[in-house]
């Protein structure tokens, strides 16, 4: 076992899957690069490098590129899924999706539904989402409570290598279509990542840190802030319970009930915007559900209800922190019994 | 100066970089026993208590509640009270923090990785610039070499030492033959080959006794003496719930449960264990490979193999360490062995008294290879 970041986590996944199953493909904008004009094959490997390598080993026919219409290759992707393929697409930056997302709303999410559950649509989607890039509000954003508001696809944030790997596997077998969001600021963080292959179950959640005081729910790269916001508290003789869902469709409402249940405490982290967020959905299923358990009202840390800035100090404030975090559990333990 | 003893960050593990003190459980100025519980320490593995390891009288708490520190970071000072405050001042301040990396020292834990039989197996090492006779660890059902994490760094003081990943566990292969003590007491002599060992000391937890027993009988060549840790093969018993959940759980619930039948002091088992064990049983085949071994020897509540037997003939140095609050083998079955085999029952330990009571079984086991290797 040695050492990937997450981009390695995501390749190996879709490679070792590509070589187990014929039936696995990839399609994308310059998911290799250079198709079509001289010159250097697999130039790119994705936008950020994470397909790169794979049309060398897996040629032409499994590894596309495509024109930039999303609605073509997004439907031709749905298309293929529902006749026998399973394919991976990628959509660059989830801010793209406007331009395709009938394809994905209303038909892949769908087909299943519509031909009385005799279609599957084994259909990954990959793509980009997050602030803090420096790439301005059309291509920054989380939109990840939209495709969670769709029954009929399921919506993954992997917020480690480990997991990144574990995910994808899942993603690729499952049979219905899935929607993987990768953050683009952490395809450079590295950890522990087994050789094997394996899978993580989608809906059920990580509880990456213990304690009885309070219970954050944090989502994708949130999370990594909520443990280091954490591991000061503990410090500070705050114990904080951290769960990451892993996926916000299927939802583990479960593991969040449970640590509510011990801490009657809770703060959610979504670096979406606050109004129809997974942070208004879970403040809303733990109010519903587990009200009589709250010691204190929940609090929430979001991105404001704007785009995301363009001005770097002006985006480095939208995002959350893991300062911001740590004063939200404060403010929920404060006087506590 | 050479009156004042450091103690510091142990390493838990080949993976800890780092530890936080959580709390100190003596004060300032009092005197301390060797394996007296003098901290508790968090690891992003584990958290567990600290045993010291020296006595002395407590001079200086270095490090305090909440730090986190890198391994080998100073803790606290022992001194004799006639050393002066001075001097201990000049020790904290001129301590430096031997890095892990560079250091050739005993303690020094590496990685490596064997093809025998058509099998894949991966063991930890450390101390192997002894010529001592080796100490080969092995774990138990769904265990794996991290196991020992408590125990390995002491043993390599005077000997070396080698923790395997027995086949379908941990990093080693997960496809078994039958999963059998033969296929998994060969992938030990496999070991001691790769090694160019002729003997060594076998110390099995659990069904890793049951391991040590075969290769006793069928290599007895090889095998210095056993170490049997909560011991499988002496009884014809075995805690059903324990070997079915461990096969069956699927939720990070169900595996806490599960986990928490090993320990006396339920609150051991930490999130990061559970993650340990869901990361394991997810690999490919794995859940195969557990499901495998545990049916072939440990089904429905009982054991398949008996080695009480073998272990009243005295071929080798026995020694049985059992915990008294035992969930999942009746240290009552150490009562039942014959007056040669050396007994010892810890009371406050459950099933894993290699790290319940990490310093005891420690001491237990350096006394047990010394008194060996000079017959």
């Amino acid at each position: 076992m040695t050492k990937k970041s997450y981009r390695d986590a995501i390749r190996e996944a879709i490679a070792s899957e590509m070589r187990r199953d014929h039936r696995v493909i990839v399609m994308g904008e310059d998911n290799a690069g250079g198709a079509g004009a001289p010159g250097e094959k697999d130039a790119w490997g994705g936008v950020l490098g994470v397909t790169k390598g794979l049309q060398p080993e897996f040629g032409a026919d499994r590894v596309l590129d495509t024109p930039i219409t999303e609605s073509a290759f997004i439907g031709a992707a749905a298309g293929a899924a529902a006749t026998g393929l399973r394919p991976i697409a990628e959509l660059m930056f989830v801010d793209f999706m406007g331009v395709c997302f009938d394809q994905i709303f209303n038909q892949a999410a769908k087909f299943r539904y519509m031909f009385g559950g005799k279609a599957v649509t084994p259909l990954v989607i990959r793509t980009m989402y997050g602030a803090g890039f420096r790439a301005a509000s059309q291509h920054s954003q989380c939109l990840y409570p939209l495709f969670t508001h769709i029954p009929g696809l399921k919506v993954v944030l992997p917020s480690s290598p480990y997991d990144a790997k574990g995910l994808m596997i899942q993603a690729i077998r499952d049979d219905d279509p899935v929607i993987f969001f990768e953050h683009k600021l952490m395809y450079d963080e590295a950890a522990e990542v087994p050789d094997e292959s394996y899978t993580i179950p989608f809906g059920e959640a990580n509880v990456t840190r213990e304690g009885r005081d309070a219970t954050i729910v944090a989502f994708g790269r949130m999370v990594n802030l909520a443990n280091q916001a954490a591991d000061e508290l503990k410090r500070q003789g705050v114990g904080v319970t951290v769960i990451d869902p892993r996926t916000t469709s299927p939802l583990d409402t479960e593991t969040i009930l449970d640590s509510v249940a011990e801490t009657g405490r809770l703060v959610v982290v979504d670096e979406s915007h606050p109004r129809c967020s997974m942070a208004s959905d879970i403040a809303r299923l733990v109010a519903e559900e587990a009200f009589s358990d709250l010691k204190a009202p929940i609090k929430t840390v979001t991105a404001p209800h704007t785009p995301v800035p363009f001005s770097p100090a002006l985006e480095d404030i939208y995002v959350p922190t893991a300062a911001k975090i740590r004063d939200a559990v404060l403010a929920v333990t404060k006087g506590r019994t | 100066m050479s009156d004042i003893q450091p103690i510091v960050m142990p390493k838990w593990g080949l993976a800890m970089e780092e530890g936080m003190l959580t709390a100190w459980l003596v004060q300032d100025g009092s005197q301390i026993e060797k394996g007296q519980e003098i901290a508790e320490i968090e690891t992003t593995k584990i958290a567990n208590v600290f045993e010291s390891p020296a006595s002395g009288t407590l001079r200086r708490l270095v490090a305090k509640q909440g730090d986190v520190v890198p391994v080998g970071a100073l803790l606290a000072v022992l001194a004799p009270p006639a050393v002066s405050d001075a001097d201990i001042d000049g020790f904290v301040a001129g301590f430096v923090v031997e890095s892990p990396k560079d250091a050739d020292t005993a303690g020094a834990i590496a990685e490596g990785r064997m093809e025998r039989s058509g099998r894949n197996v991966v063991f930890k090492a450390a101390g192997t610039q002894s010529e001592a006779t080796p100490v080969v660890l092995i774990h138990g059902f769904g265990g794996d070499s991290d196991n020992w994490l408590f125990n390995i760094e002491e043993i390599a003081k005077n000997r070396p030492v080698y923790a395997l990943d027995l086949p379908g566990h941990g990093k080693s292969t997960k496809s078994l033959t039958d999963g059998g003590l033969g296929e998994l007491s060969a992938s030990v002599v496999d070991l001691l080959d790769e090694i160019g060992a002729a003997k060594a000391h076998l110390v099995g937890h659990s069904l890793g006794a049951a391991v040590a027993f075969q290769a006793l009988l069928t290599y007895p060549g090889r095998v210095a003496s056993i170490v049997g840790i909560a011991p499988a093969g002496l009884d014809d018993r075995v805690n059903p719930d324990f070997v079915q959940g461990f096969v069956s759980a699927e939720k990070r619930k169900e595996v806490k449960a599960t986990l928490q039948l090993l320990f006396a002091d339920p609150d051991l088992v930490s999130a990061q264990m559970i993650e340990g064990v869901q990361r394991f049983k997810r690999l490919e085949g794995a859940k195969e490979a557990l499901r495998a071994i545990a049916e072939r020897n440990l089904p429905s509540g009982r054991q398949a193999s008996d080695f009480r037997a073998l272990a009243n003939e005295n071929r080798v140095p026995l020694l049985v360490i059992w915990g008294e609050r035992d969930a999942i083998l009746d240290p009552a079955a150490a009562k039942t062995l014959p007056s040669s085999v050396q007994v010892v029952v810890l009371d406050a330990a459950g099933h894993m008294p290699h790290m319940e009571a990490a310093s005891a079984v420690n001491e237990k086991l350096s006394r047990h290879f010394d008194s060996v290797d000079r017959r």
